[in-house]
């Protein structure tokens, strides 16, 4: 199939370089400490962290650090066909440790000793790079939740069809069979916290497709941080002095 | 725009509203200008002495930013005030709190910190006002001072040695709070002040400001208290001198229906305020109930759109005529 066509644009109209629309929103859920929602084009999340709180499981206490806790689910709504998920399968129990290490790494874990920190991310619509979207907004929530971090982690994915690097894959790009790469980064630090990929690439192939999945990533961060800063100044302004 | 609630606003309401907050954020932009910052800013600091507080961290011989907040200055230290964080307890504190179980020697209590509270059976005041060891007869009577759900007002005491945050309850005006309706709000609303307890007698209303953004609104009790009723009730006839000293045994055991809809009226000013984010103190939140009275609306009239869009435009006058004033 032709991925892209010869006028360069890819199946959903885009240039081969060019992300998704993004669009983020913070303060989407009123009862848990922080909450956010992403979206990558028709790729929805939505994120809720709830914690610092007391460990729920004793025997899990970490007299130094927090406890951080992750967990991915799929609505049954969010792909094409509907199924019924079991609740943990396979998949999900992955990607759930993929976020809960790549968040872990930016969390600084050590200032909340004897306390447990829970992140659950739901996919409201599935259309590719859904770990990617994942982690964005668990990064929003975290954030809103006013955990102290190292850095924004912030992740985009980037593939390779047809003989052209394609940056943040959507869900027919995505299942071509063709390599995927999802990057998650710490864009102060430059360093890169997440790397998976599927498939196989010839090294310096790779290096160019990893080279705009981190491009992608600062993209990506470059939004955040907008919707961030204006709604830390929102919050401050309406409070007052 | 507004967390938490949802609510459909008409066109003109919208305007108004946006009006109000607009101006909000003029008056308050001229204050600190530019101490915003967010996770992994770089924060400027002028000598390379200065403190780093809270919410910083020291990268690449920069001062960097750990959470979303506002930039402190005090002398050479330098810290980040994060909004929207739970409680961080500072000692004296009072807060609110809801008992979550019942322990040896202790009460836990969930307060909005990251770790349960502790309240230590010698740490409180007996019902009956004497000093002295607390036996094992008192261990077993724990559950007749607070059982699981009690909503309790209590004084920061300290962390201990392991970490854990203890309370103590030395006085009459500390204990169990009832009749009347917990509200929870975040912390970074509620400002630290000299009077946490305030006592409107027009309305017949305690308001109590828990310091972790708990906050109680019941129906006036004299210092006496609940607790000690409660004792004096189950306590056998020997200890009718403190109950007739007392001679509450007439006193209605129901809250009238005018108090009760001033509760709600109050916590409901409250709501508002929080849901728009407004800093919440005394003054604030009797302008508001004096406005919802004045305009005559019902308990339930005022969580709709057009209190929330009155009650931004009210704070917008207010601050923007106390600014004057300076």
């Amino acid at each position: 199939m032709e991925y892209v066509n010869p006028e360069g644009l890819r199946l959903d109209g885009r240039r081969p370089m060019e992300m998704r629309q993004l669009r983020a929103e913070i303060g989407v859920l009123s009862r848990a400490d922080g909450s956010a929602s992403f979206e990558m084009g028709n790729t929805k999340v939505i994120a809720a962290v709830y914690g610092p709180r007391e460990v729920q499981n004793r025997s899990q206490q970490m007299n130094d650090q927090a406890l951080v806790r992750c967990e991915y689910s799929m609505a049954n709504f969010s792909t094409g066909d509907r199924r019924r998920k079991t609740k943990a399968d396979r998949r999900s129990t992955e990607i759930s440790l993929v976020i809960h290490q790549t968040m872990e790494a930016c969390i600084l874990t050590h200032l909340m000793p004897r306390s447990q920190i829970d992140i659950y991310v739901q996919v409201l619509q599935a259309d590719g790079g859904t770990r990617s979207a994942c982690i964005n907004a668990a990064t929003l929530a975290l954030a809103d939740a006013g955990i102290p971090m190292r850095d924004l982690v912030t992740s985009c994915s980037a593939g390779y069809l047809n003989s052209t690097p394609l940056l943040d894959l959507n869900y027919l790009e995505d299942s071509a069979g063709g390599a995927d790469v999802t990057v998650g980064i710490l864009p102060k630090l430059d360093k890169v916290t997440l790397l998976q990929m599927d498939a196989k690439l010839p090294m310096d192939i790779f290096e160019n497709v990893m080279q705009l999945a981190v491009e992608g990533c600062k993209a990506v961060e470059s939004h955040i941080r907008e919707i961030l800063l204006e709604n830390a100044k929102t919050l401050g302004n309406r409070r007052g002095v | 725009m507004m967390r938490g609630i949802q609510l459909s606003f008409s066109n003109t309401q919208k305007l108004r509203l946006e009006k109000a907050l607009a101006q909000l954020e003029s008056l308050s932009s001229k204050v600190n200008s530019n101490a915003t910052v967010i996770v992994a800013d770089t924060i400027p600091v002028d000598e390379d002495a200065a403190l780093k507080g809270h919410g910083t961290l020291e990268m690449d011989k920069n001062v960097v930013a750990t959470v979303c907040g506002v930039v402190e200055r005090v002398n050479k230290l330098v810290y980040v005030r994060s909004f929207r964080a739970r409680y961080k307890p500072e000692i004296g504190d009072i807060i609110v709190g809801r008992v979550i179980e019942v322990a040896q020697k202790r009460w836990r209590l969930e307060i909005n910190f990251s770790q349960d509270a502790v309240l230590m059976l010698s740490s409180m005041n007996l019902p009956d006002g004497i000093q002295r060891r607390r036996t094992a007869i008192d261990e077993l009577n724990m559950r007749s001072i607070f059982v699981e759900s009690d909503v309790i007002c209590a004084e920061v005491r300290g962390f201990q040695h392991d970490g854990s945050l203890h309370l103590q309850a030395r006085s009459q005006k500390y204990g169990k709070l009832e009749r009347g309706k917990l509200l929870k709000i975040p912390p970074y609303l509620v400002k630290r002040r000299k009077q946490h307890f305030h006592h409107l007698d027009q309305y017949g209303v305690d308001l109590i400001f828990g310091c972790n953004g708990f906050i109680w609104v019941g129906e006036h009790v004299e210092v006496k208290d609940a607790m000690l009723e409660d004792q004096v009730n189950k306590s056998d006839p020997q200890n009718t001198q403190s109950a007739s000293l007392l001679g509450s045994s007439e006193e209605p055991t129901y809250t009238p229906l005018e108090i009760r809809q001033y509760i709600c009226r109050i916590a409901n000013a409250i709501t508002v305020f929080s849901a728009l984010g407004f800093m919440v103190n005394l003054e604030a939140v009797m302008e508001t109930v004096t406005l919802s009275l004045s305009l005559n609306l019902g308990v339930h009239e005022m969580l709709e759109a057009e209190f929330h869009v009155r009650v931004a435009e009210q704070e917008a006058e207010r601050r923007s005529t106390s600014t004057r004033r300076k």
